[in-house]
């Protein structure tokens, strides 16, 4: 396909997904507000989500540990790893990997449960007998992604530096409350908060593509597989996207 | 059930004029008219593609026409806000060609679903009751606690009937109620229909092209053809009409 057909193609998704964004915060902010449905979704998003967050969040604190280790052993510098794991984790790592995770888990479900519900007629069943599914089943979903993210974020964080740890004491010891107090003094809130905050917009992403293309999704199995898959592709290179404006906004209020 | 009825409207419940739906150059439905009496049951003929599935959507309000009027019990659909088409939405039951049951949650839960929706006031012994009076309506009462996928597709169907009826519909709109289905569960489908339809005294649509169905529960017959009502008339008298367009469908 030709540059500008693509881009046009391309500009109408953004301007549909904005439209999308839109539809949410209008429906979404007026009542009837579906609190059971929200919380099954937070448990199925978030509580489900847990082992998987836990799992690569440990591994990635134990991995990094045993990459920069050797090398800073070699300049003699060693004892400053707990310091500069704790930073690349939470002010990184952490948040961007497991938003990552979170995008292929989440993301792709979601997109696949709304898209199948579209194809089966479910959504229009639900439509006929007088609910309203944008807010039922769209609403209820970006907001358990963006409320859930941040919650599994700190709790992949705290395990990824505990993954840290374990990684240190394969090759030397180190005592728990002396890694993580080295760990944390580095840290300041301007290094805490926007990694924080940022995730809010993570799974607010997540969320929003996810429902996007299952809501919209093409007729039969392959409409499915396609919003699934799609959804988990632009959830991620939006995750990038917002990555990068965070660092840029957060540079701003640094004050080194 | 019958105790919660409420017959809102006296004249006839549902009346199409000059109905028009295209998409993109495609015509679908070209002025098309249709009057569906109290307690009638019409069938809607055509060919696949021919725009009968588009009615009954644009009927409901899940499309919305180019030009026309469409009015069910008195209301005028196309002209409602989506909370007067929600109220007037409970009076109209829809039967989903593939069902449309949500797998994701137990029968017991489908069929509480529209419950809930507009009925919260109701105790859960009362929907409780008529969770059940809806199931064993359609004899399937032992599924109250199974999941959709554990039922065979006449199953499905019959539980997809019972939520239909759920909320005592005054309409009913039946979108291929037997696509698909085995000769016999066709049959016991078509019979569950008119069984219902005496019971609760509703007056339905029915979308087809299974013949048998077609002979089994039409008061009156309306072939659909080009966008327009070719010809109605009873079963008996479109099977021997010397029309080509009409003998093509009994042969």
């Amino acid at each position: 396909m030709a540059f500008a057909p693509r881009l046009r193609l391309l500009l109408k998704e953004t301007g549909n997904i904005a439209a999308f964004a839109g539809h949410f915060v209008v429906i979404g902010s007026r009542p009837r507000y579906e609190i059971k449905e929200f919380l099954k979704q937070c448990f199925v998003i978030g509580y489900k989500s847990f082992g998987l967050v836990a799992l690569t969040g440990f591994i990635m604190g134990l991995v990094l540990t045993m990459q920069l280790q050797p090398f800073l052993i070699s300049y003699g510098v060693d004892s400053q790893l707990p310091a500069m794991v704790g930073i690349a984790i939470i002010r990184e790592i952490g948040p961007v990997v497991t938003a990552l995770i979170y995008a292929g888990k989440i993301g792709s479900s979601i997109g696949a449960e709304l898209g199948s519900m579209k194809v089966t007629e479910q959504i229009d069943a639900m439509e006929v007998s007088g609910t309203n599914p944008f807010r039922y089943l769209v609403a209820t979903r970006i907001v358990a992604a963006t409320l859930m993210l941040p919650v599994l974020t700190l709790l992949g964080n705290a395990i990824s530096l505990f993954g840290a740890f374990v990684g240190v004491n394969l090759k030397t010891t180190t005592g728990f409350h002396l890694f993580f107090a080295e760990a944390f003094q580095q840290l300041g809130y301007i290094d805490i908060i926007p990694s924080v905050v940022k995730t809010f917009f993570f799974g607010f992403a997540v969320g929003l593509i996810g429902s996007y293309k299952g809501y919209n999704s093409g007729i039969g199995t392959q409409g499915v597989g396609k919003a699934a898959n799609t959804a988990v592709v632009i959830a991620s290179v939006l995750i990038f996207i917002i990555d990068l404006l965070a660092v840029q906004i957060t540079n701003l209020f640094s004050v080194i | 059930m019958d105790k919660h009825k409420e017959i809102s409207f006296d004249g006839p419940p549902i009346v199409i004029e000059n109905l028009c739906k295209s998409f993109g150059v495609r015509t679908i439905l070209d002025k098309f008219n249709l009057t569906v009496g109290k307690e009638e049951n019409v069938v809607i003929l055509g060919k696949y593609g021919a725009g009968k599935s588009v009615l009954i959507k644009c009927i409901i309000g899940l499309l919305r026409p180019d030009s026309g009027k469409i009015n069910v019990l008195g209301n005028d659909v196309l002209s409602l806000d989506h909370e007067e088409l929600d109220k007037v939405r409970t009076k109209i039951g829809f039967l989903f060609q593939g069902n449309a049951i949500y797998d994701s949650m137990s029968i017991r839960e489908n069929l509480e679903f529209p419950l809930r929706r507009h009925w919260f006031k109701k105790s859960q012994q009362e929907i409780d009751a008529m969770v059940m009076e809806a199931l064993q309506n359609v004899k399937l009462a032992h599924t109250i606690d199974m999941m959709p996928s554990e039922l065979s597709g006449g199953m499905q169907k019959r539980v997809a009937l019972a939520r239909t009826m759920i909320l005592n519909p005054e309409v009913i709109l039946y979108d291929e109620p037997t696509t698909g289905l085995d000769p016999v569960t066709a049959r016991d489908i078509d019979g569950l229909i008119l069984e219902l339809q005496q019971k609760y005294h509703t007056s339905s649509i029915i979308i087809s092209h299974d013949m048998s169905c077609v002979k089994n529960t039409a008061d009156r017959v309306v072939l659909l053809l080009d966008g327009k009502c070719y010809t109605e008339g009873t079963y008996e008298q479109l099977e021997h009409s010397a029309d080509e367009k009409i003998k093509q469908f009994f042969e």
